[in-house]
């Protein structure tokens, strides 16, 4: 089902989503990634403020390729979120709501989504130049000195992604994969 | 004898980087037009035709088809005849992977130190690896390649009494595990044989033989297929959201073994599975 989602991602909002819904993400989301995640973790260690506001946030797994001039941003799909499994917890404990990457979660993550009603959403993985299409700003906010890892501020117009773990602990991959998987002609 | 001042090699390696990153190869081209045709779920469809747009906004905006603009490997065949000029081939190999990457607007995605993870700010080093072979051309081939794919990769040393079935088995666990993470459809490089080295570099090379050649050796062949045939019935299909083309080529390259052992390196690439060759 095709549903449109402003942010802020309210746990209301991300209750409502459903694992198979297409969806088109309009309004603000973060980036960050590996080099991100240990930063902010580190300073959670260190009992230090985020440089995000991470309620009712969406971070995008995502490192661009430098823009061209007069473009906001380069190339800009997502990268595999499980490398984020170990991090992605306690930020969800924290309130952000959503996640964008490609890929499996972990047992971890899913409980955490379930926990706080929030939700992993996949983007199509190696689609960089169309996804870039619906950036509209880019922004830096944060560990500049991490290059392409750095977290940034972007803007998003019918960013589009498809649920793939929800609320309600349902997981696409598993279940889209078992409806196309013919087992019997697997086997060697 | 023939000279070739490294100055060239530095040109083509930076035009190859940035041709990689923005067109696809004519073979892979084919493929992933091909599985827009072949592709049964309907979601599974959408993705593929959404690649396709993908590919068309890369080459006419000059936007790299993913932001993962990869590792640079390098293959070089240096026919023996070959005398170069104008300083180290290598240095000359890596200029030419800093100006492509810098100029090319391709990502830096390389760090200095596999732990300490300072990045390099220009992508270099690339891997290279070099073959003398007959002649007095260099034959380059660039292959820049994404991590989520390469991250599933796998190298499992077998035993001998493992024998066709326990390579076989080994693929479809490399694939199987690598599922939505690898950037499906995927094109898999399979190395058997050699040491643990060896094996994983014929993987590496089998990738960037043409998806649509099989290998000379007929059982091989046979193998090429029977294994694309199980994949694409595995239900991974495009994104890891459900399908049927899960993969566009299995690609096998073999090397004599010692009596003990049967090595297999499974290197599986995304959709994109850079590869440009020219020769010099």
């Amino acid at each position: 089902m095709d549903k449109h989602i402003y942010t802020p991602l309210t746990e209301e909002k991300a209750r409502e989503l459903r694992a198979g819904d297409y969806v088109y993400i309009t309004g603000t989301i973060f980036t960050a990634r590996d080099a991100a995640h240990k930063r902010m973790q580190e300073a959670l260690d260190a009992g230090e403020n985020l440089p995000i506001e991470l309620k009712d946030a969406i971070i995008y797994y995502m490192g661009p390729s430098p823009a061209r001039e007069g473009r906001p941003i380069g190339s800009a799909g997502p990268t595999t979120a499980s490398r984020m499994d170990k991090y992605a917890p306690t930020l969800l404990d924290l309130g952000l709501k959503g996640m964008i990457g490609k890929g499996k979660r972990s047992q971890e993550v899913r409980d955490a989504i379930v926990r706080n009603g929030a939700v992993y959403f996949a983007a199509v993985g190696g689609a960089g130049a169309l996804l870039s299409k619906s950036i509209t700003a880019s922004e830096l906010v944060a560990y500049e000195d991490l290059g392409t890892e750095a977290i940034r501020r972007l803007e998003v117009v019918n960013f589009p992604v498809i649920v793939v773990a929800d609320a309600e602990g349902n997981n696409l991959y598993e279940t889209a994969i078992r409806e196309y998987a013919s087992e019997s002609t697997c086997e060697l | 004898m023939r000279t070739i001042h490294v100055g060239e090699i530095t040109k083509n390696i930076k035009e190859m980087c940035i041709e990689a990153n923005h067109f696809l190869s004519q073979d892979m081209d084919i493929a992933m037009k091909h599985a827009v045709s072949v592709e049964k779920a309907p979601l599974g469809c959408q993705i593929l035709e959404q690649l396709q747009e993908n590919l068309q906004i890369a080459g006419e905006d000059m936007i790299p088809i993913c932001q993962d603009t990869g590792m640079a490997v390098i293959f070089l065949k240096i026919g023996q005849e070959v005398h170069f000029e104008g300083g180290l081939l290598e240095n000359a190999v890596n200029e030419g992977v800093r100006q492509g990457y810098t100029e090319g607007y391709l990502r830096k995605s390389v760090v200095k130190d596999p732990l300490l993870r300072e990045n390099t700010k220009d992508n270099t080093p690339a891997v290279i690896h070099y073959e003398i072979v007959e002649g007095d051309k260099v034959t380059a081939t660039v292959a820049p390649k994404g991590f989520g794919s390469e991250n599933m990769s796998r190298i499992f040393m077998l035993k001998p009494s493992d024998g066709i079935d326990g390579v076989k088995q080994a693929i479809l666990t490399a694939v199987k595990d690598a599922g939505p993470n690898a950037c499906p459809p995927m094109v898999v490089g399979v190395g058997i044989g050699g040491t643990f080295e060896k094996c994983a570099l014929l993987a590496k090379k089998a990738l960037t033989r043409p998806v649509n050649e099989h290998s000379e050796i007929p059982y091989v062949k046979e193998m090429e297929e029977e294994m694309l045939q199980k994949i694409n019935c595995l239900g991974i299909g495009p994104g890891g959201l459900g399908g049927t083309v899960t993969a566009l080529a299995v690609n096998v390259e073999t090397y004599p073994t010692h009596i003990a052992g049967l090595p297999v390196a499974v290197n599986i690439c995304c959709h994109v599975n850079r590869h440009v060759t020219r020769i010099i």
